[in-house]
């Protein structure tokens, strides 16, 4: 190997370094923004009422045929269960998915801009078997969808 | 712009754009014990994911630590045309982001 191309190497190497140095640098002015914006304590509630309250601005909802989830009945690998929601109401303003038997059953909650469809596929852990429900807030008020789903491993939520 | 931890596709179709994304990352809920320290791993997952169009925020989700290892999602939005651009960001609770752009096609 030539002078120069090692030279090359090194510089590169440094380069690239200090890209991630940068990186690293940037992330640590950002938590602030980042928490701020996250709903802790929708996120960390333990049942279903607490993370609909906290993350919707009310525990109770009504199933409705107009909300329509897409779940296989036994996923087997818990780890990954994947999620289809979808819903005819007009005026969505967020989509939530929780999971009733998972230590922390919110698993996300979507909320659309202007221009996106009521429609999300996703994949989430499920811990045990257990009910998934699909939570939708239009017009401040809640509605949901609810399936059971069997998991015969479970998916370390 | 190249991410190494973000895949990204968007299609423009039945007057929708539908985007696809798949992103790298351990989704670690701060529950599991490592087999062979037995010592618990820290929480480490994305927090929020932020999609925008033209400027505007199309779609923006925050997550808990129960999305799936390596997260995939899909949505749709309309007002989108083969050839514009999209950028997907997240960020999780260490700090840690990440952005991409897609062309749609």
């Amino acid at each position: 190997m030539s002078t120069d191309t090692k030279r090359r190497l090194f510089l590169k190497a440094s380069l690239s370094a200090g890209a991630v140095g940068m990186a690293v640098g940037a992330g640590m002015l950002a938590p602030g923004v980042v928490l701020a914006a996250w709903n802790t304590e929708a996120f960390s509630a333990e049942t279903i009422g607490d993370a609909l309250k906290e993350g919707l601005g009310s525990d109770t909802s009504t199933d409705s045929a107009e909300v329509t989830m897409v779940v296989p009945d036994s996923p087997e690998n818990g780890a990954v269960v994947p999620v289809e929601v979808t819903t005819t109401l007009p005026g969505v303003q967020s989509i939530a998915l929780l999971v009733e038997k998972n230590p922390r059953p919110l698993c996300g909650s979507f909320h659309p801009g202007k221009r996106m469809k009521p429609w999300v596929s996703i994949r989430v852990k499920v811990s045990e078997s257990s009910e998934i429900i699909a939570v939708v807030k239009a017009g401040d008020k809640l509605y949901s969808a609810r399936q059971a789903v069997k998991v015969t491993i479970g998916g370390c939520a | 712009m190249a991410s190494k931890t973000i895949k990204l596709k968007a299609k423009a179709g039945n007057g929708e754009v539908t985007v696809k994304t798949l992103i790298k990352h351990p989704m670690e809920t701060g529950r599991r014990k490592d087999k062979d320290t037995g010592k618990v791993v820290p929480a480490h997952f994305i927090q929020e994911v932020t999609c925008t169009h033209k400027g505007e925020p199309v779609m923006t989700t925050e997550w808990g630590p129960t999305i799936s290892k390596n997260p995939f999602l899909s949505f749709k939005f309309t007002g989108g045309a083969a050839g514009e651009e999209i950028e997907l960001s997240w960020k999780d609770n260490t700090g840690d982001s990440d952005s991409a752009t897609a062309k749609i096609s």
